[in-house]
């Protein structure tokens, strides 16, 4: 019996270890493994952030690509900047959705900043070499200050500085690295003067839980990004930054040396057409109607007539 | 919930790349743990720290782990290899203590018997205690699939694609469906292992269906005894 | 290597322990989050236990359901709950209370299936009721296998509560959150390891728990009682194995 049933273990492990092995080659052939890109140079890789937003415009700039003759590997949802800015520098990424200041913040914390075309001046004599910006869009999607409508009635709020009319107790909230940002609370306090009772970390990026704290009341003050459906669909309010704390986050694609003139001409006729109005009904496309990112990105090429 | 119908080729990718993160924790950890606890049922001091350190291991978050990983074995932050090397060092800790147990189980007598009988070293592991140990390891095993599938979710906060992806992408864009729906196929992921687990569990050891059999009837038993 | 003496040094520096987010506010939420979820999980999980333990009917029911609440992603019932009753402790305690219920509820009903059934039979031939035997015989004897579940819960828990830091401000979780945020990783792994030696202090107080609870006549028996068992050893195993996700 014992014998059989050496016999039978024995199988169990040869099987187990082929498994092993073949889902460990599968796992290597994941589009998710770096280092994997050789497939001829016609292939672009086209990477987004873990941000639904920034997913669509990268589906744009795949679609666009591909009615163009290109072939294109889509690596999306891939975290935040500290996880892909190195693949990028590495030459594992070819395109990417990005934002002219927030990039440019990466790139170097102590940048001046200013209007959209100094910040993306300032950013293109950052990028290290092998990378390049194509032309940007109109369209921004900016960090702001963002309270409610009601809030912003009762205390009379018009721009950030104006938040020293505020007579109860501001509790900010917002994801943890907000606390640290250079526009963050202490600024806040240190440059304006406005009393901040309190930080409460909500770490989804300025979305729904974030808006419902705020609605709730159980946060005064946020940070939302200018192109969320959210703060037209939750009555909600960007204060002026009249003083530029906030850099201008213009939507721009960023390129590796693999992509040619006829490629950025393809993508430049994006970035010309995608306005400002566009990125918050693209947006509300994805909260508010749940398409998903393919959907709304061949919608929206074909409304702007583009390829 | 017509978020559902009509994005259901996204589910199935994601439902295959959660296979692929998850099924090879799952065999590595279960061929590391043997050695490891045989190892720490052989010895006294071994045992201590085999034991300990396997527990200590368990508690370590997974978060911090998925990034430190990449530090220590120079993988690329985004690979997923990161996130199945954590996943097999949590199913290893599990699996040690269960194979060192289930060996432990081993009747003190058999083993003496199979040794009287001219079993060297090497064939009593083989033939006589992994066999009686099997079905404890099997169960171990489901544990470990069980939880292995529902900790790989964690991996889509470093951007590793699974079925955990539907929660983030769902949080943030505020979907409840595409939540529940990475939920229920998670789960429904997990017990699909299980029963393919314990389907083997009947193919490879049929000597413990005998027992299982007996120890329902045994039960059986039990329950009339205790209504009467 | 370099990493990990940074983590120290964070540990280590003076004024990481100031104001309320030192980390002596944080180690104080964080075991105070753990002991609420861990007894709202053991007043739940504890009653069905004994119940399935003493009748022996529903067994099959109990392992089904606490199979299926151990796949549950806990981040994933986190995001939900979140959605539903936004920020606040409110989401992490459903989701932690949960992920504590399964161990808990295995080494309640274990604890009193590995009693020889001829104790149970001679206490009721002597004449106890079913309550008498339950409080005077099954309680006491199967509490080793009870406190052995609550400590694997309790593991479970101290590790996946820094999730509660997603939505709310709150226990060790910070450190790792905003260390990751801002890559500092010093902080997010000092966090880390201030969160394992919070499992290995519990870990301690546990075993010093384990070694009280035994009965004194159980206590003496135990060596043979182990031997006893291997008839069946994958239900007295259940507490050991029952541990599942982060």
């Amino acid at each position: 019996m014992f014998t059989a049933n050496k016999g039978r273990l024995a199988a169990v492990a040869a099987v187990a270890v082929g498994a092993v092995v073949a889902l460990a080659g599968c796992a290597s052939g994941d589009p998710l493994d770096s280092g994997n890109t050789d497939e001829g140079s016609a292939t672009l890789v086209i990477g987004s952030q873990d941000y639904y937003s920034n997913e669509i415009i990268a589906e744009i700039y795949a679609q666009a690509l591909e009615e163009n003759g290109f072939t294109v590997d889509r690596q999306f949802k891939i975290g935040q900047r500290e996880v892909y800015l190195p693949e990028i520098e590495s030459g594992s990424i070819d395109v990417f959705p990005e934002y002219t200041g927030s990039l440019l913040q990466a790139l170097n914390p102590d940048a001046a900043g200013g209007t959209a075309a100094e910040t993306y001046e300032q950013l293109r004599e950052q990028l290290p070499d092998g990378l390049n910006v194509l032309d940007m869009a109109e369209a921004t999607d900016q960090n702001s200050w963002t309270v409610t409508q009601a809030f912003a009635d009762t205390y009379s709020l018009t721009d950030i500085a104006s938040l020293t009319n505020v007579t109860e107790p501001i509790t900010v909230g917002g994801p943890s690295e907000l606390q640290t940002r250079p526009y963050g609370p202490t600024t806040l306090t240190e440059k304006y003067g406005i009393p901040i009772a309190g930080f409460t970390p909500i770490e989804d990026g300025g979305g729904p839980l974030t808006i419902k704290a705020l609605v709730d009341n159980d946060i005064q003050i946020t940070n939302v990004y200018t192109a969320s459906p959210n703060i037209k669909s939750d009555n909600l309010v960007a204060l002026d930054d009249p003083d530029g704390l906030f850099f201008a986050d213009n939507v721009v694609p960023l390129v590796s040396d693999k992509v040619d003139d006829k490629a950025g001409t393809v993508l430049n006729a994006v970035s010309a057409a995608l306005t400002a109005e566009d990125l918050v009904s693209l947006n509300s496309e994805s909260v508010n109607d749940e398409l998903s990112a393919e959907k709304i990105a061949t919608a929206w090429l074909k409304q702007a007539k583009l390829f | 919930m017509t978020w559902i119908w009509s994005n259901l080729d996204l589910l199935w990718d994601r439902t295959l790349d959660h296979l692929v993160l998850s099924v090879p924790p799952l065999l590595l950890s279960f061929l590391f743990a043997v050695p490891l606890g045989w190892v720490a049922n052989r010895y006294r001091i071994s045992r201590g720290v085999i034991l300990t350190a396997s527990g200590l291991l368990y508690a370590i978050p997974s978060l911090p782990l998925f990034f430190v990983i990449p530090a220590v074995v120079g993988t690329s932050l985004r690979s997923p290899l990161n996130l199945i090397i954590a996943l097999t060092l949590y199913g290893v800790a599990l699996m040690v203590r269960v194979v060192a147990d289930g060996l432990a189980s081993v009747d003190k007598d058999v083993r003496q018997s199979a040794v009287a009988v001219g079993y060297s070293g090497w064939s009593i592991f083989w033939q006589v205690e992994l066999p009686l140990a099997a079905p404890v390891l099997l169960a171990g095993l489901r544990v470990v699939a069980v939880s292995t599938v529902s900790l790989a979710t964690v991996g889509a906060v470093i951007g590793a694609q699974s079925l955990g992806s539907l929660f983030t992408d769902g949080f943030q864009r505020g979907i409840q469906a595409e939540i529940i729906a990475g939920i229920v196929l998670t789960v429904v992921l997990a017990l699909l292992l299980d029963g393919a687990l314990v389907l083997l569990g009947r193919i490879l050891l049929p000597w413990t269906r005998l027992a299982s059999t007996s120890r329902r009837a045994l039960r059986a038993a039990r329950v009339t005894e205790v209504s009467e | 290597m370099n990493l990990f003496a940074d983590a120290l040094n964070w540990i280590l520096d003076p004024a990481n322990y100031v104001g309320p987010g030192g980390i002596p506010v944080r180690l104080v939420e964080h075991l105070g989050f753990t002991v609420v979820a861990v007894s709202l999980a053991a007043l739940i999980a504890v009653p069905f236990g004994f119940l399935i333990g003493h009748t022996g009917r529903g067994r099959g029911l109990a392992v089904a359901t606490s199979g299926g609440l151990r796949a549950i992603p806990t981040l994933g019932l986190l995001t939900l709950v979140a959605l539903w009753v936004g920020i606040g402790l409110g989401a992490p305690y459903v989701a932690l209370t949960i992920l504590a219920i399964p161990p808990i509820l295995a080494g309640a009903y274990t604890g009193f299936e590995a009693i020889d059934r001829t104790v149970i039979d001679s206490a009721r031939s002597v004449g106890m009721s079913e309550a008498q035997i339950m409080r005077t015989v099954e309680v006491p004897l199967g509490l080793p296998l009870l406190i052995a579940g609550i400590r694997s819960a309790t593991l479970q828990v101290v590790a996946t509560a820094t999730l509660a830091a997603y939505v709310a401000d709150f226990g060790l979780g910070r450190f790792l959150f905003a260390g990751l945020k801002t890559r500092d990783y010093a902080e997010m792994l000092g966090g880390s390891i201030l969160v394992i030696l919070l499992a290995v202090l519990l870990e301690g107080i546990f075993t010093g728990v384990q070694r009280l609870v035994v009965p004194k006549g159980v206590a003496a028996a135990r060596p043979s009682v182990d031997r006893g068992r291997s008839a069946r050893p994958a239900s007295g195993m259940d507490p050991a194995i029952t541990k599942g996700t982060h």
